[in-house]
């Protein structure tokens, strides 16, 4: 008895590229979730800092998303709850109860965690919940364990930092200050690690310096030492406030050098790599020629086939279908609810040289009725594209996916190669943080 | 505490329960929430989302809407999407932070219908109850806002039932949700058993029906509720279209009576309980005993959803001995009348299954079930989403101790 009812799509459900507005192209109302679940949620962030142990304390119904989290990633063991009751809302307690609640399973957990990454929610926030006191009296009553600052408080993030945002920041304010290890550079605030094979690394290895990345410190002390180097480089947008902010506290050099589409972009970030590092620039030529074989390659066999590109799939996909248009490629779809800052140079190359490419939300309620296929064969860049298109055929790909630099989108072509030629089964884009374990 | 759960999943709330059990119907669920109740519930809760559509959305409440009142924009935003989308009702569902603020609910569900022309009404949800007392409420909330005639103005009399029928009786389900029959063949294995022992299915709440279908269903001669999600329809049904309901799930043995109830409340015209949920009271404080005091004749323990853990314990326990059913969710005063142990946190369910000679549960369960005591999975979608949905039974078939 299942049934998809899908609506016709009509003029309204989308704009055209030269009447969308910058950075909001469509106004908020109710907002719609589709299946697509590959982006990361803060429980997979968390999970990042070995040997750590999240607490979240708050209502049924959002205890059972980031609990659930924690199991299809298999790491319910690094996971405990502290619901609250209606009662507690009221009765003026909660912050006793939450500090003996902590207690209470850390004296139950049967291994001691590196760190407690401890999460209040919107509700202490509308309490007037007094945070520093209960993190002081944690402090106070279990002075050798360390306790981690973090929010999913998403009734703030309209008009401040997402949870998101928040915890890329806390969790790197337990990087202490330490020696300086010379010419470590640490990569900071991305989920996925940058592609090793990337001609950043390259350029690093050329000028004598080493790197580590979050995602791969393999324990504690490893994590910790992320700390140690004396620049950070910031690569993910939503990192930039917290590796600032951790520059600033521990005197080191900040650098943000975004994943970029632009051939004049990334040559200027190498550039300022070198200046910064004071190391050697490395010649790009051969990353170049490659780059443009593989762009001859995979127009070659993709054609003049449509392409449908999402924002969760590339945080510049603006920057990535201008890219695409430039080299003959027929991008015909975006799908996003907001255009970054950074994006608007894109933005406004694309209102000028592709006025017909269509602009779709991904979040408005009439999405929930106008998806599925449309009769075409469409070559999908992210999750939702290739949802809402209907289309098996798509580059599984959630926040960039590590892909950087020059190589980056070499790598980009052979994946769109691979996805154009080889069918993917649509229903695993429900399966959450794309590249965690999972148990489905 | 009761509250902690230091390894344990928790239940699907009364926010989901609302959205599955109006998935089907044809309205507009709109939860006034900031963000995540629609992630959790369409990616945990609910198995149809990526294949059937349902008019699901969250308001996107923000910090400044909600400091200020800002009811205009809820209100607004709620108008678009259904002057766009059309639907058959509109259902209003709380979260915490509208709980807190004192959102006059009541009042925006009044505007929308009287500016709309749809039916519009509000489930007084917190977010912070289990799904049963959510999907009941809405379920009544759709007997009582949206069912029409025919209105019965007698009672059954007796002879006026089953036997007496030259056609078939027509019955309905209550209380079916994909949060406890998930997406196997229990739900059609149900539907046939109905049709088996001779009866009209006529419509389901909430499961495999439509608008019409619903519509239709006040001209049921008797309701079968399945789960707990289903008693207070049922008894909205009674009240205004005097149908009588029995409550148990026909599980093996347990069919025989559950039909023979509802056949007596055909030629009776009055409400039945089936047996496994009317223990005497004195049993049950035996049981408890047992499990707390008695290390010789140690009972299993079956955990799941009221009724089905009631009529699933008393099948099972035919053959595998004695079997207490235990329920952690928020459970109608009626149900535990019987032999029903209600628990509230991980701990008391911890100490029961120390007491306990076998335990049959969820597997996420498992990690406080002590390593001695025998575990024998019962996954359930309210309690573990779709992490062992594959290991979901049909719980018309149970056959693994």
């Amino acid at each position: 008895m299942l049934k998809r009812v899908m609506a016709k799509e009509t003029e309204n459900d989308f704009r055209l590229m030269k009447d969308v507005s910058f950075p909001v192209p469509f106004a908020h109302g109710l907002e719609y979730n589709s299946p697509a679940h590959g982006p990361w949620n803060i429980v997979h962030m968390g999970m990042l800092m070995p040997g750590s142990h999240q607490i979240y304390v708050c209502g049924a119904n959002c205890v059972r998303g980031v609990v659930l989290t924690a199991a299809e990633m298999n790491a319910v063991d690094r996971f405990s709850t502290l619901s609250i009751e209606e009662e507690d809302l009221f009765n003026g307690n909660i912050e006793e109860n939450l500090i003996e609640g902590v207690l209470e399973i850390l004296d139950k957990l049967p291994y001691k965690p590196t760190a407690v990454l401890l999460f209040t929610v919107c509700v202490h926030h509308f309490m007037g919940c007094d945070i520093p006191y209960i993190y002081e009296e944690l402090r106070r009553r279990r002075p050798d364990q360390i306790f981690v600052e973090c929010y999913m408080d998403p009734i703030m993030q309209k008009e401040g930092l997402t949870p998101d945002q928040k915890l890329r920041y806390s969790m790197l304010t337990i990087l202490p200050k330490r020696e300086e290890k010379e010419k470590q550079i640490s990569i900071l605030g991305s989920d996925f690690p940058l592609d090793s094979d990337s001609e950043i690394f390259h350029m690093l290895k050329e000028g004598g310096w080493s790197w580590k990345q979050t995602p791969e410190c393999k324990d504690f002390e490893e994590y910790l030492s992320l700390g140690e180097s004396p620049v950070d480089l910031a690569v993910y947008p939503l990192a930039q406030y917290g590796v600032k902010e951790l520059t600033k506290r521990l005197e080191h050099q900040y650098l943000y050098l975004p994943q970029s589409f632009s051939y004049e972009e990334i040559e200027e970030q190498l550039q300022l790599l070198s200046v910064k590092l004071e190391i050697p620039m490395i010649d790009l030529k051969p990353y170049w020629k490659k780059l443009e074989e593989k762009l001859v390659e995979a127009k070659k066999l993709i054609g003049d086939t449509e392409i449908a590109i999402d924002m969760n799939a590339f945080p510049r996909y603006l920057g990535l279908a201008r890219f695409l248009l430039e080299h003959g490629f027929h991008v015909t779809r975006l799908y996003g609810d907001s255009i970054s800052s950074e994006e608007e140079k894109d933005y406004l190359w694309l209102k000028e040289h592709a006025p017909d490419l269509r602009f779709y939300p991904t979040i408005q309620a009439r999405m929930r009725v106008i998806y599925g296929s449309y009769g075409k064969k469409v070559l999908g860049i992210g999750q939702k594209a290739a949802y809402f298109t209907g289309s098996p055929y798509f580059v599984n790909v959630v926040q960039g996916g590590g892909y950087y630099g020059i190589q980056g989108m070499i790598k980009i072509m052979e994946a769109m190669m691979e996805a154009f030629e080889e069918k993917k089964d649509l229903t695993t884009i429900s399966h959450k943080g794309l590249g965690c374990e999972c148990v489905l | 505490m009761k509250q902690v759960s230091y390894v344990i999943s928790t239940y699907t709330s009364d926010v989901s329960g609302v959205c599955s059990a109006l998935y089907e119907l044809g309205g507009m669920v709109v939860i006034h929430d900031p963000s995540g109740c629609n992630s959790t519930y369409n990616t945990h809760d609910e198995p149809r989302w990526f294949d059937q559509d349902s008019l699901i959305f969250i308001s996107g409440l923000s910090q400044m809407d909600a400091v200020m009142g800002n009811d205009d924009k809820f209100i607004e935003d709620i108008l678009r999407a259904a002057e766009e989308l059309s639907p058959k009702f509109i259902a209003l569902v709380r979260s915490p932070i509208p709980l807190m603020i004192g959102t006059d609910f009541e009042g925006i569900a009044m505007e929308i219908e009287t500016r709309s022309g749809i039916p519009t009404f509000f489930i007084p949800t917190t977010g912070m109850k289990s799904y049963g007392k959510g999907a009941g409420m809405a379920l009544e909330l759709v007997v009582r806002e949206l069912m029409k005639g025919p209105i019965k103005t007698e009672p059954f009399t007796k002879g006026d039932g089953f036997k007496a029928k030259e056609s078939k009786a027509k019955l309905n389900l209550l209380g079916t949700t994909p949060l406890d029959f998930s997406v196997n063949d229990t739900f059609s294995d149900l539907c046939k058993i109905v049709e088996e022992e001779g009866f009209e299915l006529l419509g389901s709440l909430s499961y495999e029906t439509d608008y019409e279908t619903m519509m239709r269903m006040p001209e049921a001669d008797v309701n079968l509720v399945v789960t707990s999600s289903g008693l207070a329809a049922a008894k909205a049904m009674e009240e205004r279209f005097h149908i009588p309901y029995v409550v148990g799930f026909p599980c093996g043995s347990v069919r025989e009576e559950v039909f023979s109830k509802v056949k007596l409340a055909l030629e009776e015209g009055k409400s039945y309980f089936c047996q496994p949920l009317l223990a005497e009271e004195e049993e049950a404080v035996v049981q408890e005993k047992i499990l707390s005091e008695n290390q010789n004749e140690k009972v299993g323990v079956l955990i799941h959803e009221p009724v089905i853990a009631a009529c699933l314990s008393a099948d099972l326990s035919r053959h595998y001995g004695k079997i207490q059913p235990v329920t952690m969710l928020d459970c109608p005063e009626e149900l535990r009348k019987g032999n029903l142990l209600c628990l509230e946190s991980e701990e008391e369910v911890e100490d029961c299954m120390k007491e306990a000679a076998f335990a049959v549960a969820d597997p996420m369960f498992a990690p406080i079930c002590p390593k001695e005591i025998p575990f024998y999975h019962l996954a359930h979608e309210a309690f573990s989403g779709r992490t062992y949905r594959k290991q979901i039974p049909n719980l018309l078939k149970i056959d693994f101790l």
